[in-house]
């Protein structure tokens, strides 16, 4: 298998969207793209209300990725978590949908007896190790968000340290939502690292609003726009796309 | 592709006492006799097999099961004595609506790694690391690097007391990146260093295991960097004061393998029971019988120096005498 990229993005978020589409249709659109989705809820003191749980885990489960709700304090070893958990997740599914190809419909890494599936396994966990990773990371900044920024900043230099020790390449990107004038608003463009992220949220407003869909539509036209310019250069690819992941 | 857990609701496998399981693939049968505990990628019981007691690991999620049985699979083949539990078994427990893989494993008898000094004594972190310098020694000879090191990933067997590790899910191979760590025992944490699989990484969780054992409650980091924020508490507590620079190279990385850091460690324990020969006589049976012997070996060597000096002067006498002699008979 020559080797591929796989895009996830990754929400942060205290709560629930209460502006335009509904998130958990467009974390399946997203899906469909080949883009996973993991969504981590980052509550203060059980503040998160019961809807705001459902809604994180919705968008994760329909944008074929991990969700999580965690303490603010907590962060930096759930992030790097959900993200590596998602990746293996994903390479995980494209063995899966290969062996139902070769062994019918309804079959599974899980039928297979527990020798091949240890063969198996270290495919996925060498795959998980070299492949490219490209994170869209889109941070919810309303107004609740305010305290918790410095430890979504900590925990996205965490991740940055521990994708680096990958031997494939990461490209992150970090975005906030919602944006001054449109859903979302770029805080750092596509790099290989966070060395620093001081100051990185500064300059936002914090409003009320909370626009949770038209924030990953936004991302999503980012990503498949890098992925249309890359595309034309590099034809040979994971077929992550087109695995209906 | 189905979602199969998110996290935050995992259903987890509860097996009760008496319980008993056979596997999908190969039949074996197994009884669960109790709970041993429980970690991020599955809960361990102790278990009656055909064979005798052990220890079965069973989850939910198949990745995590089959990756640890790789690892196992893998050291049973280049086992020498021991570098973990052995590998027996894996299978699927089937019930009514699921699948739940798991695997079986030598069960091993013990005490937990912070207790077991707390109660015998300071000596025994110095002893139990250069051991535990060791086993990683001949873990990174053969390519691999354990990741996950902190206490409750070890324990003390008896007869002989052996430091052995218990959980593989962070054994890594050498140049990848860290499986799975402990925050307060990964150098990425505290911004030391990064999280590639190399020897380097197990050293630094040796320095912070050895840190964990005088402060048990463990501490965060807080806004100085790094090593100034963690020396700083070495240099609070007396139980680390003679391993400072030991510590501060595994820190640092300057160790070239876990032998080096070996003998360093080994180096210090043998000059500072020296030191402390006069100053041993604490409570506690254990430490009592340790220390009795410790100091009987004292107070032997320093008899033996003391005749060792009779022995030289009486010579150092007669040699004098014998030339006087001689003197004397060619003066004749």
């Amino acid at each position: 298998m020559s080797k591929g990229t796989l895009r996830q993005l990754l929400l942060l978020t205290d709560g629930c969207s209460n502006s335009g589409e509904d998130p958990v249709a467009i974390a399946a659109l997203a899906k469909e793209e080949g883009v996973t989705v993991n969504v981590i809820g980052i509550v203060n003191d059980g503040e998160m209300s019961e809807h705001g749980i459902t809604e994180v885990e919705a968008i994760a489960k329909s944008g074929g990725g991990i969700s999580q709700i965690v303490y603010a304090r907590q962060l930096s070893q759930t992030v790097q978590m959900v993200t590596r958990k998602a990746m293996t997740q994903t390479i995980h599914g494209v063995v899966n949908r290969e062996i139902a190809q070769i062994l019918g419909e309804e079959k599974e890494m899980e039928d297979l007896e527990p020798e091949k599936r240890g063969q198996l396994m270290e495919v996925v966990d060498e795959l998980g190790e070299t492949l490219d990773l490209e994170v869209f990371i889109l941070v919810d900044t309303s107004a609740s968000m305010k305290n918790k920024l410095p430890m979504v900043q900590e925990a996205l230099v965490d991740l940055s340290v521990s994708l680096r020790s990958r031997t494939g390449n990461n490209e992150f990107a970090l975005y906030s939502f919602p944006g001054k004038r449109s859903d979302i608003e770029k805080l750092i463009s596509w790099t290989p690292h966070f060395d620093s992220l001081a100051g990185a949220f500064k300059k936002m407003s914090t409003s009320g609003v909370t626009p949770t869909g038209p924030a990953i539509q936004e991302a999503l036209r980012f990503i498949r726009n890098r992925m249309k310019k890359r595309g034309t250069d590099e034809d040979e690819r994971f077929d992550l796309e087109e695995a209906g992941m | 592709m189905k979602m199969r857990d998110s996290i935050s609701k995992k259903q987890e496998c509860k097996l009760f006492p008496n319980q008993r399981i056979i596997g999908r693939w190969h039949r074996h049968p197994y009884r669960i006799v109790r709970e041993l505990g429980y970690g991020a990628t599955g809960t361990v019981y102790l278990a009656e097999s055909e064979s005798g007691p052990v220890a079965l690991k069973i989850a939910r999620d198949s990745m995590s099961i089959t990756s640890e049985v790789n690892v196992m699979r893998h050291f049973s083949k280049v086992q020498g004595p021991s570098l973990g539990p052995c590998f027996y078994d894996v299978d699927d427990y089937l019930t009514k609506d699921a699948v739940f893989p798991f695997y079986v494993m030598e069960y091993i008898q013990g005490e937990s790694f912070l207790p077991f000094i707390r109660d015998r004594g300071a000596e025994w972190m110095g002893v139990l690391v250069v051991q535990l310098l060791n086993e990683l020694y001949r873990l990174h000879q053969i390519g691999w690097v354990f990741g996950d090191l902190k206490p409750e990933n070890l324990l003390v067997a008896d007869s002989p007391y052996r430091v052995r590790w218990l959980d593989v899910g962070g054994m890594t191979r050498h140049g990848r990146s860290i499986k799975e760590y402990t925050e307060f025992f990964d150098r990425g944490y505290w911004g030391l260093g990064s999280r590639k699989a190399e020897p380097g990484y197990d050293l630094f969780s040796v320095s912070m295991l050895m840190i964990n054992c005088a402060y048990p409650a463990r501490f965060e980091k807080n806004g100085t960097p790094g090593i100034g924020h963690l020396m700083g508490k070495v240099r609070q507590k007396q139980l680390l004061a003679p391993y400072e620079a030991v510590i501060l190279n595994g820190f640092q990385g300057k160790y070239q393998s876990a032998l080096a850091m070996r003998t360093e460690m080994l180096n210090i324990i043998q000059d500072n029971s020296f030191n402390r020969k006069n100053k041993m006589n604490r409570a506690g049976s254990a430490k009592v019988a340790t220390n009795r012997r410790a100091y009987r070996k004292n107070v032997t060597t320093a008899k033996e120096k003391h005749r060792w000096t009779g022995v030289y002067e009486t010579m150092l006498i007669g040699t004098f005498l014998l030339i006087l002699y001689i003197l004397y008979l060619f003066g004749q």
